[in-house]
């Protein structure tokens, strides 16, 4: 009996077989890849409107006169973004968990965040931009912010909290109850019990729903421009009425997408390292 | 001494009976095992000691504080009983040393250089040091039941229920969980067991409880009721298993 592996021929004509398909699904998928984005492109520049709508959508001169504008006003969404996310992400939490108590001690608390949820997901986000900005604002009480971009935030934060505190509820109810037998069963309170087990739990799975209602506000960061700041949109819409050309609004876009594509690859690597370290399984 | 005294408990869910009038004590470093049909109610009856269902009349026991009083704290109760379920036990996101070492640290106030110590300690007693840093997702079926019952008794509970903890397992895995079982009875572990492994009963068991349609028909030395049934749904339930 050997004890060191030395690889047969059965395994290496195997594995030499493997690769050969592998190199023929490469040029398989490079082909076909080349042949649909050939088709496109054709299509695109053979149709009789092409010319004007390269000028009005497409233009070179008017990205690079109104880009270094619509950069400034663009970090601007991102440092709205970046202000809102945690807040709703740990709002969206505490209104999903209050959600789950059971006491009849926290009956209030829990219609109240029932209700929450139910409304604000109704109300278009656009809506709820204009009334904190509007609204709050004439309602005159001391000590209320009055800057349009806080205004503004709090009325995106309203907003998506209601969904994001959905999706971690889904992820909450997710986790099979015998995972909260066993650690009540351990001596572990609610609270321990929720803390320690079921969010963490809950949180995994749930990241990908929530990274795409990220993508969704980063965009809708943009709602902002509604009251008057000068954010990525709002600098575009300047723009292409000075120009009477879209192209700024088409750099904005490219913008948004430039942050949303990064975030999506970084969120896919977590969740594969998260896979990864629990031994690849589920 | 009597550490358990089950007197009288019944248990429905809806209309269906489920326990109906049980009566039980168990006394320190005894080892009861609970078998019956499936459905006979063992399991519910480890639910109702552990506190995990509440019962619909009787009363339950440990060391003579009734722990079915509604002003009773089900936590405290729960710190001092442990309990393993048949399957779907170990928190998959932790793991093996945090699993164990949760409920001494967050329940039981121990700091955490302590907590991992003893844990490794018990680790090491049933074979399982290799495993500490491992998530559960890469043990063995019979390894994470064994990491199971590790984690009830790092909190040295007066009382430790087992549900079945073989019934989810390969055969060939079963007897390094009833290895450690076994340990434990040599520890001086007071244990309920629902078990049909009626091998493993006879040799391991102190009383043996024969429950049928949540009544407990007979209770003995496993001699006796395995060798001598009395009751006839005893010696027919034995006979076909
Ligand atoms: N949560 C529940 N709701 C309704 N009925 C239940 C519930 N849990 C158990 N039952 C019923 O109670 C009865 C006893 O169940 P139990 O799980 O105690 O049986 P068991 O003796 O443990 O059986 P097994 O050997 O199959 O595990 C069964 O008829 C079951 O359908
Ligand atoms: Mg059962």
């Amino acid at each position: 009996m050997t004890t060191t592996w030395v690889k047969s021929d059965r395994q290496k004509e195997r594995e030499k077989l493997l690769r050969a398909q592998g190199r023929r699904s490469v040029s398989v998928a490079t082909i076909s890849t080349v042949v649909v984005a050939g088709l496109v492109v054709f299509g695109l520049l053979a149709s009789p409107g092409w010319p004007r709508v390269r000028e009005t959508f497409f233009s070179w001169d008017a990205l690079v006169t109104s880009l270094p504008d619509i950069l400034r006003g663009f970090l601007l969404n991102v440092v709205i973004f970046l202000i809102a996310e945690p807040v709703i992400l740990l709002l969206g939490l505490g209104v999903a968990l209050l959600r789950g108590l059971r006491s009849p001690v926290f009956f209030p608390l829990r219609a109240l965040a029932a209700i929450y949820t139910d409304v604000f997901r109704g109300i278009p986000v656009v809506l709820l931009v204009y009334l904190a900005g509007f609204g709050v604002p004439a309602l005159q009480l001391q000590g209320v912010p009055s800057d349009p971009v806080v205004l503004g935030t709090i009325g995106l934060i309203l907003s998506y909290t209601s969904f994001v505190a959905e999706v971690f509820r889904s992820g909450i109810d997710s986790i099979h109850p015998s995972q909260k037998a066993a650690a009540r069963s351990l001596g572990l309170s609610h609270g321990q019990t929720m803390r320690y087990v079921v969010v963490p739990q809950a949180v995994r799975r749930v990241v990908p729903p929530l990274l795409n209602d990220f993508a969704s506000l980063q965009k809708d960061s943009a709602l902002v421009a509604f009251l008057g700041p000068l954010e990525a949109l709002r600098q575009a819409q300047i723009h292409a009425a000075d120009m009477f050309n879209y192209t700024p609004y088409v750099t904005a876009a490219l913008l948004f997408v430039a942050l949303t594509v990064p975030m999506a690859r970084f969120t896919d690597h977590l969740a594969a390292r998260a896979a990864r370290q629990r031994g690849g399984a589920s | 001494m009597t550490l358990l005294t089950i007197d009288g408990v019944w248990k429905r869910y809806g209309d269906h009976e489920v326990l109906k009038g049980v009566d039980l004590t168990v006394d320190t470093h005894e080892v009861v095992c609970l078998i019956g049909a499936s459905g006979s109610g063992k399991s519910t009856l480890l639910r109702c000691v552990n506190l995990l269902e509440t019962v619909d009349d009787g009363a339950i026991l440990l060391d003579d504080v009734d722990i079915t009083d509604v002003r009773a704290d089900a936590d405290d109760v729960r710190k001092r009983i442990g309990i393993v379920f048949q399957a779907y036990n170990l928190f998959p996101h932790m793991t093996v040393l945090d699993n164990i070492t949760l409920a001494p640290r967050k329940v039981h106030g121990v700091g955490r250089v302590q907590a991992e110590d003893q844990a490794r300690e018990l680790l090491a007693r049933f074979g399982l040091e290799s495993k500490a840093r491992d998530y559960p997702d890469q043990l063995s079926g019979g390894q994470q039941q064994r990491v199971a019952i590790i984690r009830a008794i790092a909190t040295q509970p007066r009382l430790l229920l087992l549900d079945e903890v073989t019934s989810a397992l390969d055969p060939t895995l079963v007897n390094e969980v009833l290895g450690v079982i076994r340990e434990l009875k040599q520890s001086g572990m007071t244990m309920i067991l629902a078990t049909h492994e009626m091998g493993f009963a006879r040799d391991i068991a102190d009383t043996v409880c024969f429950l049928a349609d949540g009544v407990l028909l007979e209770r003995g030395h496993p001699d006796q009721i395995f060798g001598a049934p009395k009751h006839p749904r005893t010696r027919e339930f034995l006979s076909r298993t």
